[in-house]
């Protein structure tokens, strides 16, 4: 199939069938661009879920730009954005013109409930696969667990504090975490450590770990 | 002219919605209202259809305040401008991810940012379903004045709890196991489908 019309179709489904956001947009972006198209990888995936996170925009237009232009430049990403795009808005168009009350037909709101106990799984789901790709190293498991603490005090409380605020702290003690350990060990590692953003989460070994390498020196 | 504000007014969510649509909500609400464009009571009608039906909800509000305000070019407007501003930074960051991502200072800042994205990811799933299932803490104050923190036991909701435990067993248990064996998983799009379909059954039949 021609790939223009592949991406198209298969962003509409994907569009489709997401309810409830960006979060449950991941675990069906990742069944159908990763496992099934192989378009990108698990790592691409990861690091466009966190450029998704940390740049404006919904998570479902970055996703498909990101992955239309991987494949095809500009016009893959303008194809991909339509198609993603396109569902919500004939059905969004119909609501808001022709149907009115549709929330109150019985149904129509008894299968809503369901769909909405399926997306806190699927967002359960994501996390606990991104846990188990985080690998065993102490301060990504402390970032994870303290941010996960923060949300949940946030939600709770019913705070206004901005998740991206919590995001930007992490990456900072992230880049301090690297200044101070990090770089000794990229003096040995210089030589083979050509770039390769597939292996972001491997190259940049945590800060601890080179922290532990110098001290046995 | 309401082409021109509806541009405005969602380019501005558009450039301004940090961290996914629930960020979102309360900005589309201020430039709504702003405008003028519908009651409260309509807003929060919207975001109850925008939030169940498919599609990004950011997406789904603008094309709904677009059709109501300027019909299908207002939608379409509305529509294009809440996606483009999403669409040009990621054309950019993706043209020059190679190069940025092999900074290993910008690595080291991504790997904490992704840790702290994926324990956000675990406590808004985590939350979604505790409310889901009605076991979401209330504070309320207690006659002497002081704080508690409890749950209601009149909003737990039993058939949401078996629903999302079958659906956790099939979708998180089940799958796992699929996997090791090499067989063919259930699909996230299949589990939406199968929990739109015990849905109907538990809260529309029963």
């Amino acid at each position: 199939m021609n790939i223009l019309l592949d991406l198209f179709l298969t962003f509409a489904k994907i569009g489709l069938f997401t309810f409830g956001g960006g979060y449950a947009m991941i675990s069906v972006i990742e069944d159908n661009c990763v496992e099934k198209k192989k378009w990108i990888t698990h790592d691409d995936m990861m690091n466009i879920t966190v450029i998704a996170e940390s740049t404006p925009g919904p998570v479902a237009i970055n996703c498909a730009t990101f992955v239309g232009y991987k494949q095809k430049g500009v016009i893959g990403a303008i194809v991909a954005t339509l198609g993603v795009v396109l569902p919500s808005f004939v059905i969004i168009f119909l609501i808001a013109k022709v149907l009115d009350n549709f929330l109150e037909n019985k149904w129509i709101a008894a299968a809503f409930r369901g769909i909405k106990l399926a997306v806190g799984v699927l967002i359960l789901d994501v996390a606990l696969r991104m846990i188990k790709q985080l690998g065993k190293k102490p301060l990504p498991i402390i970032l994870m667990t303290v941010s996960a603490l923060a949300m949940m005090t946030i939600n709770v409380l019913a705070l206004q504090f901005s998740s991206i605020i919590i995001m930007l702290m992490c990456g900072a003690v992230g880049l301090i975490a690297y200044l101070i350990y990090g770089r000794k060990k990229d003096k040995v590692m210089d030589a083979d450590c050509s770039y390769d953003i597939t292996h972001g989460v491997e190259s940049s070994v945590s800060a601890t770990d080179a922290g532990e390498a110098g001290e046995r020196k | 002219m309401i082409y021109l504000e509806l541009l405005w007014g969602f380019l501005r969510v558009g450039l301004f919605s940090f961290g996914g649509a629930y960020a979102a909500i309360p900005l589309i609400r201020d430039v709504v209202l702003e405008y003028g464009w519908m009651e409260e009571e309509m807003v929060t009608y919207m975001i109850a259809v925008s939030e169940s039906t498919p599609g990004p909800l950011m997406v789904n509000m603008a094309t709904y305040v677009g059709a109501e305000k300027g019909g299908v070019l207002g939608a379409l407007i509305a529509t294009a401008a809440v996606a483009l501003p999403a669409f040009i930074i990621i054309i950019a960051v993706t043209a020059l991810m190679a190069k940025v991502m092999g900074n290993k200072y910008v690595q080291a800042t991504l790997d904490g940012i992704k840790a702290s994205v994926i324990g956000i990811i675990l406590a808004v799933g985590a939350w979604l379903i505790i409310n889901n299932l009605g076991l979401a803490p209330v504070i309320s104050t207690s006659s002497a004045g002081a704080p508690q923190i409890g749950i209601l036991s009149e909003a737990i909701d039993i058939r949401a709890i078996i629903v999302t435990a079958i659906l956790a067993a099939l979708y998180i248990g089940l799958n796992r196991f699929l996997k090791k064996k090499k067989k063919k998983t259930i699909s996230p799009i299949l589990l939406i489908v199968m929990a739109a379909a015990m849905g109907v059954v538990v809260y529309g039949v029963i």
